[in-house]
């Protein structure tokens, strides 16, 4: 086994490119339990960790004149807790429930997609805000994966054997977000489902995002449709009145249904299911109690 | 490969590291720093939690060659003068301390908390060590000693 | 030759006789990372030991082909079956578990062949490495069809264990009130965070000297010197720093193979478990089936109790028929119950093998007996603290086996306590989220939340039981060194944590009167400790360190008798003095000691146990109940099925408390483990495979998890024990859990029938 350790972004894209055989390590946190448990031998580690391109971020103009976070793929969790938490509320809050202390200084959001585990934490709010994944090949150059179509089964991805995870594209919080993880456990937990919502009112829209509960991570696209368009032949986009327990009810059994999950160590096929509409229905009646103050903290 | 880093103040050179090796493995193996401790290595346990550049990371999941040319802290280098840490003295002091696999993680972790949060409250305690398994204790008298350690350095 | 083993694991220390709570004398070693755990061992010219195991849970080897790891640079030995020297048989009952498998593999994870290398990646690589022909057999997993007739049998005869049959009174009497129900237990992992290893170094003399953590030395060094073939005087036990125990340690791990390995090579051989590994190297608690039924009177009086008790013992014996004797003889717990019928069976599986835990068969019982119990409290609609006060054992009375409890009983003080301390503040609205089920996975701000509160008691046995010849052996040895009186103890009774050491420290001192005592490290130079486990060696190695103070104080004092010209009855050890009876010094202990040291060697035993009657179970089969009641109270998600326990108070009658802050640690522990068992830990079994072997889907608590506890002791000394000392370590892991699951049930009305509560189950998902 060979340790490659490039120093440059540029370096890490032509050692990626002469090394198929290489795994990419980022804090580790996936990569070296498989090594620890002797079930991967890869040819070689390709450690991003001294490609200080990585763990920046910034924040920059975005489509449609919001503002656009682009989150270096090195960027750790902790940071993300500590720097992010009011532009990227969602995935702060994922975030907070990633590991322990000691996982979230060395965790990454691009290690989260390169392993792209359905029980990922970060996937929920990714695909809850329309993320977009910026990946990167010596020989290609950049290209950009909506994270919806990033995912492509368990534990697989549509990053190329020759590219890299540079940045994850994320637009800044136009309104409330959410995200909950069940667990078995109150703290260091793999979660036995998840979900994350994030409301976009300057488009009236809602995102999704629902973890641990289907082969990929994935949206759940009919009850964002479904919830926006409610929201808004009610008015209540602009009036923001109450939101009916009745209609979050509806919202949240739409998410369940969005779900395919498995029956397994961790957790039943049905729980999961139920769990994710009960996680939908509060979590969509916090974010609209949210939405709601803003207004009166605006006026 | 040749694994060069500064460990509680002192340089080390390591040679014939197979890459494959966490930190853990070489600090205790390799560099004769058996203090962290090796319980789940699978960062679940925080048994082995070192500071790597002045942050609490779990020894058994950075790569060798991640520690290479860096900082690194472990219980051995907690105590800088003749005696103990403030941190350590509490965890003897408070009965925190039975099997002990623990210990050395837990140290590090609180001894991280308290240089952040001087005087933190038992739901930050509990989330800043819930990364750190003890087996033995029911955690009841961690809480006292970091919460004993804490006041003991605001009075200093 | 020398070796860093086991000379870093004991120190001198501080001040402190019995009652006081003096510091541990390993406590500054523990936090300076310099103490030796057998996982930090280091030998000049070592290598590493692994094991190859077995992939399926029940096959015939029909051969094993070793080319493929013997052609490995770096190799130092490949070994199987074939090169066990000796009996390939162990045990800690019954010697039936091969060290290496030779014609059959019984369960998943059992030890089919050794590699020795270099490094430890080359031993794991060349181990892949081996070939082994496999026949995979039918496997008998489910322990409900252990004894069909068609069930492949494990062993021959048969899959029985054992069945304990045990009946009092009249067993067919009826009542007016009947609650009968099933429970389930789930198989609870010992999760000691120090992983099983050990160093075994080679000796000139063709001997072996074994540095490793283990609860027992000497029934190691029995079991292992049938299986190497050599004499006690060759195989060589010293206990390395042990990083927990709770009963994992009390079978062989790597016992028997790094000795082989080690005189193979002729080089010190290294063994320590990964995690993995760890899960299918030592033995589990029995999963549990239960099926229970009360008779009352309509106040409640209990008339009679039928229950039965299945126990899966997986592949092999391990000590599956003494859980069974504790799970028959105390598993209708701390009540009085004048008619009785019950059956208790251990079978064996292809499941892994399931042993010693912390609470030994008391604890799945306590599921049981305390969950109907609160059926019965609602049938008769009384509160569920009195229901267990009306019914609870008190002094002079006989258990289900007829014995009479003969010392303090106090259940119903113990319940009044509890049901008296404090209770946490109502939940606030807004409150943090760490405070909250489901804590920062933020899945609840309040709704679906109900709290709920709940009640346990139990008594477990304390020492070994059924006629069983326990006991300890203890030495000690006084001089003067450096102008100062040194006491030094030496007995192989294992340290795993919980203090002993600091216990033989204090007994030393109260005793002899010294303030400074050295702990020998232990090792097998010295008889036996007897096991560390069933809450014991306070008890029976306390005994045996207070005997053999005595005896030496007995020669200290005829010596200074002779030169006082005194009657040594009239003289006491005190403060390095020897002063009279009214308390005035009379000469000096360096006077009397001069440059002798003074060495005594004692065993204690305590009070003989019997075996019980086969037909009726009926017998005085223990020594000594401790006893403990645990009230919790949980929030708990009802919706989402996730709980948040926010107390988890006890009362426990410890007899005398040698050491106060050490007996609340161990009940903080014991409690932390027992509540583990309801909520969250099961190791799955499916088919006979593990199908979580990581602490990633092991969940133990965390600190997160963990509520503050109240912890009142109660000192009711046993007039027949050491001090009046009474076992502590295992109630609060037996009451604990049944009252978080009574918590749980009363939150959500739901009957939560099985541990771990999930919350599949409390959501009916």
């Amino acid at each position: 086994m060979d340790f490659l350790q490039p120093r440059s972004w540029a370096d890490a894209l032509a050692a990626r490119a002469e090394r198929p055989d290489a795994v990419p390590i980022a804090g580790g946190t996936d990569l070296m339990v498989d090594l620890n448990f002797d079930r991967r031998r890869p040819g070689a580690l390709l450690d991003l960790g001294r490609v200080a391109e990585l763990r920046e971020w910034s924040v920059g103009d975005g489509a449609g004149g919001g503002r656009t976070v682009r989150l270096g793929a090195g960027v750790p969790y902790a940071r993300i807790v500590d720097e992010l938490g009011d532009r990227l509320p969602g995935l702060a809050m994922a975030a907070r429930t990633v590991g322990s202390p000691q996982i979230r200084v060395r965790g990454t959001v691009g290690g989260n997609l390169g392993s792209a585990s359905p029980a990922g934490d970060a996937h929920p709010p990714l695909l809850a805000v329309g993320a977009v994944i910026e990946v990167e090949s010596a020989a290609r150059g950049a290209r950009r994966i909506p994270a919806a179509d990033f995912y492509t089964g368990v534990k697989r991805s549509a990053l190329a054997e020759d590219e890299l995870i540079a940045a994850v594209l994320l637009p800044e919080a136009a309104g409330p977000q959410q995200f909950c993880k069940v667990g078995t456990r109150n703290a260091m937990v793999i979660a036995v489902s998840a979900f994350a919502c994030a409301l976009h009112p300057d488009r009236k829209a809602v995102g999704t995002g629902i973890g641990s509960a289907a082969p990929t991570p994935r949206r759940a696209p009919e009850a964002e449709e479904f919830l926006a368009g409610e929201l808004d032949s009610a008015g209540l986009w602009d009036s923001r009145g109450e939101l009916p327990e009745t209609l979050a009810r509806a919202f949240g059994e739409r998410v369940a249904a969005a779900a395919s999950p498995i029956d397994d160590v961790r957790g039943s096929a049905a729980y999961r299911r139920h769990s994710l509409s009960v996680m939908a229905r509060r979590s969509v009646l916090w974010a609209w109690t949210q939405y709601q103050h803003d207004l009166r903290k605006a006026a | 490969m040749r694994i060069t880093t500064t460990v509680n103040g002192t340089r080390h050179d390591v040679d014939d590291v197979w890459p494959g090796e966490s930190l853990l493995y070489v600090l205790r193996e390799r560099m004769g720093l058996p203090g962290s401790k090796n319980a789940c290595e699978q960062g679940e346990c925080g048994s082995c939690t070192v500071y790597l550049d002045g942050e609490p990371v779990c020894a058994c999941l950075v790569a060798a060659g991640q520690a290479i040319d860096r900082e690194i802290t472990t219980v051995e280098g907690l105590a800088t003068g003749e005696g103990l840490h403030p941190v350590q003295e509490a965890f003897v002091e408070a009965g925190a301390v039975q099997c002990g696999f623990c210990t050395p993680g837990l140290l590090v972790a609180a001894h991280d908390l308290l240089e952040r949060v001087p005087d933190p409250s038992d739901l930050e305690i509990r989330e800043a060590l819930a990364g750190n398994l003890c087996r033995c204790t029911g955690y009841e008298k961690i809480l006292d000693a970091v919460r004993l350690a804490a006041s003991r350095q605001a009075r200093a | 030759m020398s070796t860093e083993a086991g000379t870093r694991t004991t120190a001198t220390s501080s001040p402190g006789r019995v009652g006081d709570s003096p510091l541990r004398p390993d406590g500054t070693l523990k936090v300076t990372g310099e103490f030796a755990y057998a996982s930090d061992l280091w030998h000049d010219d070592m290598v590493w030991g692994v094991t190859l195991r077995s992939p399926h849970p029940h096959a015939r080897i029909r051969g094993i082909d070793l080319t493929g790891a013997l052609t490995v640079p770096g190799v130092t030995a490949v070994l199987t079956a074939d090169d066990v020297p000796g009996e390939n048989a162990v045990g800690l009952e019954h010697a039936d578990q091969p060290v290496l498998a030779s014609e059959f593999v019984r369960y998943e994870g059992e030890p089919v062949a050794l590699v020795a290398a270099d490094h430890p990646e080359t031993a794991r690589r060349a181990a892949a490495r081996i070939r082994v022909d496999y026949e995979v057999l039918p496997a008998v997993t489910d322990p409900r069809r252990a004894m069909d007739e068609d069930a492949p049998a494990v062993h021959r005869p048969g899959n029985l264990v054992r069945h304990l049959r045990l009946r009092r009174g009249d067993p067919s009497v009826t009542a007016p009130v009947v609650v009968s129900l099933d429970v389930e237990v789930g198989m609870q992992d010992q999760a000691f965070l120090g992983p099983e290893s050990g160093l075994a170094v080679p000796a000139e003399d063709g001997g072996v000297d074994l540095y490793v953590a283990t609860q027992w030395l000497h029934v190691d060094q029995r079991q292992m010197c049938l299986a190497l073939g050599m004499p006690a005087d060759k195989v060589r036990l010293h206990l390395a720093g042990v990083g927990g125990a709770f009963g994992g340690r009390e079978d062989l791990s790597v016992h028997v193979h790094a000795c082989l390995l080690a005189l193979r090579t002729g080089r010190p051989v290294k063994m320590s478990y990964g995690r993995e590994e760890s899960f299918f190297g030592h033995v589990h608690r029995h999963p549990a089936w239960l099926t229970y039924e009360f008779g009352a009177e309509r106040d409640g009086t209990l008339v009679y109790a039928r229950a039965t008790v299945l126990l899966d013992g997986g592949a092999y014996a391990s000590s599956t028929a003494a859980v069974v004797g504790n799970a028959g003889t105390l598993g209708l717990g701390p009540y009085r119950i004048p008619n009785v019928a019950v059956d208790a069976y251990g079978v064996f599986t292809n499941n892994p093998p399931c042993g010693a835990m912390r609470g030994f068969g008391c604890v799945q019982a306590a599921f049981a007996h305390e969950a109907l119990m609160d059926e019965l409290a609602d049938a008769v609609e009384l509160d569920r603290v009195a229901i267990r006060q009306l019914n609870g054992m008190r002094e002079g009375d006989r258990n289900i086996t007829g014995q009479v409890i003969d010392s303090a009983a106090p259940v119903a003080e113990l319940l009044q306590i509890v049901s008296e301390l404090p209770l946490p503040p109502a939940r606030e609205d807004g409150a943090d989220l760490r405070s909250l089920p489901g804590s920062v996975g933020n899945t609840t701000h309040g709704e679906g939340v109900v709290r709920g509160i709940g009640y346990a008691v139990t008594y477990k046995n304390v020492a070994f039981s059924e006629g069983f010849d326990d006991y300890s052996t203890a030495r000690v040895r006084l001089e003067m060194t450096g102008g100062e009186a040194v006491a030094t103890v030496h007995t192989a009774a294992a340290e795993v944590g919980q203090g002993l050491i600091t216990v033989e420290q204090q007994i030393c001192r109260t005793e002899l009167g010294v303030e400074r005592v050295v702990v020998h490290p232990k090792d097998t130079t010295v008889g036996s400790g007897g096991s560390t486990s069933a809450s014991r060696q306070t008890y029976v190695t306390g005994g045996a360190v207070q005997a053999a103070c005595a005896a030496v104080r007995t020669v200290v004092l005829e010596r200074a008798a002779r030169i006082l010209d005194r009657a040594a009855a009239d003289l006491r050890l005190d403060g390095e003095k020897i002063v009279g009876a009214s308390g005035e010094v009379l000469t000096g202990l360096s006077d009397v000691l001069g440059e002798d040291a003074v060495e005594e060697t004692a065993e204690y035993r305590h009070r003989p146990t019997h075996a019980i009657d086969p037909q009726t179970g009926q017998g005085d089969a223990h020594v000594q109940f401790a006893f403990s009641a645990h009230r919790a109270v949980v929030d708990v998600d009802v919706e989402l099925g996730l709980v948040k326990v926010v107390a988890l108070d006890t009362a426990q009658d410890v007899g005398r408390a040698i050491n106060p802050d050490a007996v609340v640690g161990q009940i903080h522990g014991g409690s932390a483990q027992g509540m583990g068992l309801a909520l969250m830990e099961e190791i799955v079994v499916t088919d006979g495979h593990v199908r979580n072997p990581s602490f990633t889907d092991y969940l133990i608590p965390t600190i997160l998890d963990m509520p503050p506890m109240q912890v009142k002791v109660l000192e009711y000394a046993d007039p027949h024990a050491p001090y009046g000392v009474r076992g502590v370590g295992e109630p609060p892991t037996i009451s604990s859990g049944p009252a978080v699951a009574a918590a749980v049930r009363a939150a959500c009305g739901k009957p939560l029938r099985r541990v771990p509560i999930r919350p599949e189950h409390i959501t009916g998902t």
